[in-house]
């Protein structure tokens, strides 16, 4: 019961978000023309999916989007920790971070499909590029934030190197590691639409803008939901994750 | 210089219950320590001989904290050498246990497992399984923290913590004990059980010990020597053997001489706190 409530709770929003959305399309305000009504939308999701190519499309981008953020993040971490712990190799790095952060990677497209072609690869190595740098740097600014208290009293008990790190560092990063990923997915997702702008044959951003040559509203927003919904699913196991492993924390990461 | 009054030195001499000069473990040697331009030491020197129980009392700020972690290996002092055993002090190191101010309790780990901490390091690899189990609930009775055994360190109350980091550093069973304000969150009737076992603790494994604290009663009750710190920069303008062997018990904080003591002391500290005042 008590789920049942917590569960329609989480759905609230979304279904104010719904009714909210036939209000405006009734009201007149926007051209009936330039808003499909939601249950056309779901409609679509639904047709799209029964007939196959959609979820084609949605297992594209979602496998896109894990292998950026899979290979973003391998990088990410060890890098992250690095520039967080030692001062001087985050005065050499920090400003090449800060300069390629700046670079909105739909802006290497042409870049990726000159060295990388038109391919999976070019596609994943546009997410890697998003999600490396947004976990590189909630790694590096969490890790820089790493109270040295800590450390001091591993050593006082006797603890190694390689037990300062496994015992205390290793804890006190994971956290960050977790953040990190979830800031990483979120840019991610944010980025796969531009990402398959390189030739656009599968995947959701591919159904948007082919739906978008023909002005179909209703597919548009059908993709634009798939996206938001997968992108939230993924990001909910990973608070569940964060709140199952990092119990311990004052402050629940939410 | 004046501060260094004719009681320093008069009651240097006269004590005696400290234990032989020959086999002093630490040295403060003219030491000096500066933050940038903020002299925070200036020219101390004292040693603390194998056995011996070393109290600082002092103004907040004045630089106990500081004298502590030169000790402990965490800063070099700017001039002058803390020598260990003859040497100079590099790092620290599992022969110098240190409960510190702020406790650092490990938060990613339950009260038992904090309390282990150290005894399941690399070091400890010749002390049987049954025997650190052992030891880890002794600790944790003794700091009554049973009941709380699988809690995370942020749901324990400000004087858990406190027990917890003091359950933790006793464990690990270091030869020197550094305690920084270690009873400073207790209430008098837990402080007075803690200071009963520290003085078992001692007794049976002669430990030498350092203690910063603020309270002057503690300081004589737990000591075998006070030394009163000035306001910043920190010298040691008294220095008190305290005539009182051990072991020790509670009715001696009711014997004439304890409060005569006590009550000398305390003005001594009393002028530093005012002068730290003024410095503000
Ligand atoms: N790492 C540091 N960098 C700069 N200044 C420092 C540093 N550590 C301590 N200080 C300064 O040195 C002075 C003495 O600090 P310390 O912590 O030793 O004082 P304390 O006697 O332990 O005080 P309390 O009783 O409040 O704990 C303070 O003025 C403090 O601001
Ligand atoms: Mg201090």
């Amino acid at each position: 019961m008590e789920r049942l409530t917590e569960f329609g709770w989480r759905l609230l929003p979304f279904l104010t978000v719904i009714v909210v959305w036939y209000l405006v399309r009734w009201s007149g305000l926007v051209d009936q023309g330039l808003l499909p009504p939601p249950h056309l939308v779901f409609l679509d999701i639904w047709q799209r999916s029964t007939d196959g190519t959609f979820l084609i499309d949605i297992w594209m981008s979602v496998r896109r989007v894990l292998l950026g953020l899979l290979f973003g993040m391998l990088l990410a971490v060890p890098v992250g920790f690095l520039i967080g712990w030692d001062r001087r190799i985050r005065r050499f790095i920090d400003p090449l971070i800060n300069f390629f952060r700046a670079l909105p990677p739909i802006a290497l497209i042409p870049l990726a499909i000159v060295y990388l072609g038109i391919g999976e690869v070019a596609k994943v190595a546009i997410l890697f590029y998003a999600a490396f740098f947004a976990g590189v740097i909630v790694m590096y600014e969490g890790m820089s934030q790493t109270n040295p208290l800590f450390i001091r009293v591993a050593r006082t008990l006797g603890a190694t190197d390689w037990e300062v790190f496994s015992k205390v560092i290793v804890p006190l990063t994971l956290p960050h590691v977790l953040t990190a990923t979830r800031v990483a997915l979120g840019v991610a997702w944010a980025t796969l639409v531009a990402s398959e702008l390189v030739a656009a044959q599968n995947g959701i951003g591919a159904v948007i803008q082919n739906a978008s040559a023909f002005f179909n509203l209703t597919t548009i927003y059908a993709g634009i939901i798939a996206i938001g919904f997968f992108a939230l699913m993924m990001d909910t196991i990973l608070r569940w994750a964060s709140r199952r492993f990092l119990d311990w924390q004052e402050r629940e990461a939410q | 210089m004046n501060g260094e009054g004719s009681l320093a030195s008069g009651a240097s001499g006269a004590g005696g219950l400290h234990a032989e000069r020959s086999d002093i473990k630490v040295r403060f040697n003219n030491v000096s320590m500066h933050y940038g331009d903020v002299e925070v030491v200036r020219d101390v020197s004292f040693d603390i001989a194998e056995g011996e129980f070393v109290s600082l009392v002092g103004p907040s700020g004045c630089g106990k904290t500081t004298m502590m972690n030169m000790l402990a290996g965490f800063v070099r002092p700017t001039s002058g050498d803390v020598l260990l055993e003859g040497v100079p002090v590099s790092g620290p190191g599992p022969d110098r246990g240190v409960m510190f101010q702020e406790y650092g309790v490990f938060p990613w780990l339950t009260v038992e497992k904090n309390i282990r901490f150290g005894l399941d390091l690399a070091i400890k690899r010749h002390v049987s399984r049954t025997e650190r189990q052992a030891i880890t609930e002794k600790y944790m009775r003794l700091m009554r923290l049973g009941d709380f055994r699988d809690a995370w360190p942020k749901n324990l109350s400000g004087g858990m913590r406190q027990r917890l980091a003091l359950a933790r550093a006793y464990a690990a069973n270091p030869h020197f004990l550094l305690m920084d304000e270690p009873f400073g969150a207790l209430d008098a009737q837990t402080r007075s059980d803690m200071h009963e076992l520290l003085h078992q603790i001692l007794q049976a494994e002669r430990k030498t010990a350092l203690l910063i604290t603020h309270s002057v009663e503690e300081a004589i009750y737990l000591s075998s020597r006070v030394l009163v710190i000035s306001a910043r920069p920190s010298r040691i303008v008294e220095r008190i053997d305290i005539p009182f062997g051990f072991p020790r018990d509670k009715s001696l904080l009711d014997s004439g001489e304890f409060i005569a003591l006590r009550s000398h002391l305390r003005e001594q500290v009393m002028k530093q706190y005012a002068e730290q005042q003024a410095l503000r």
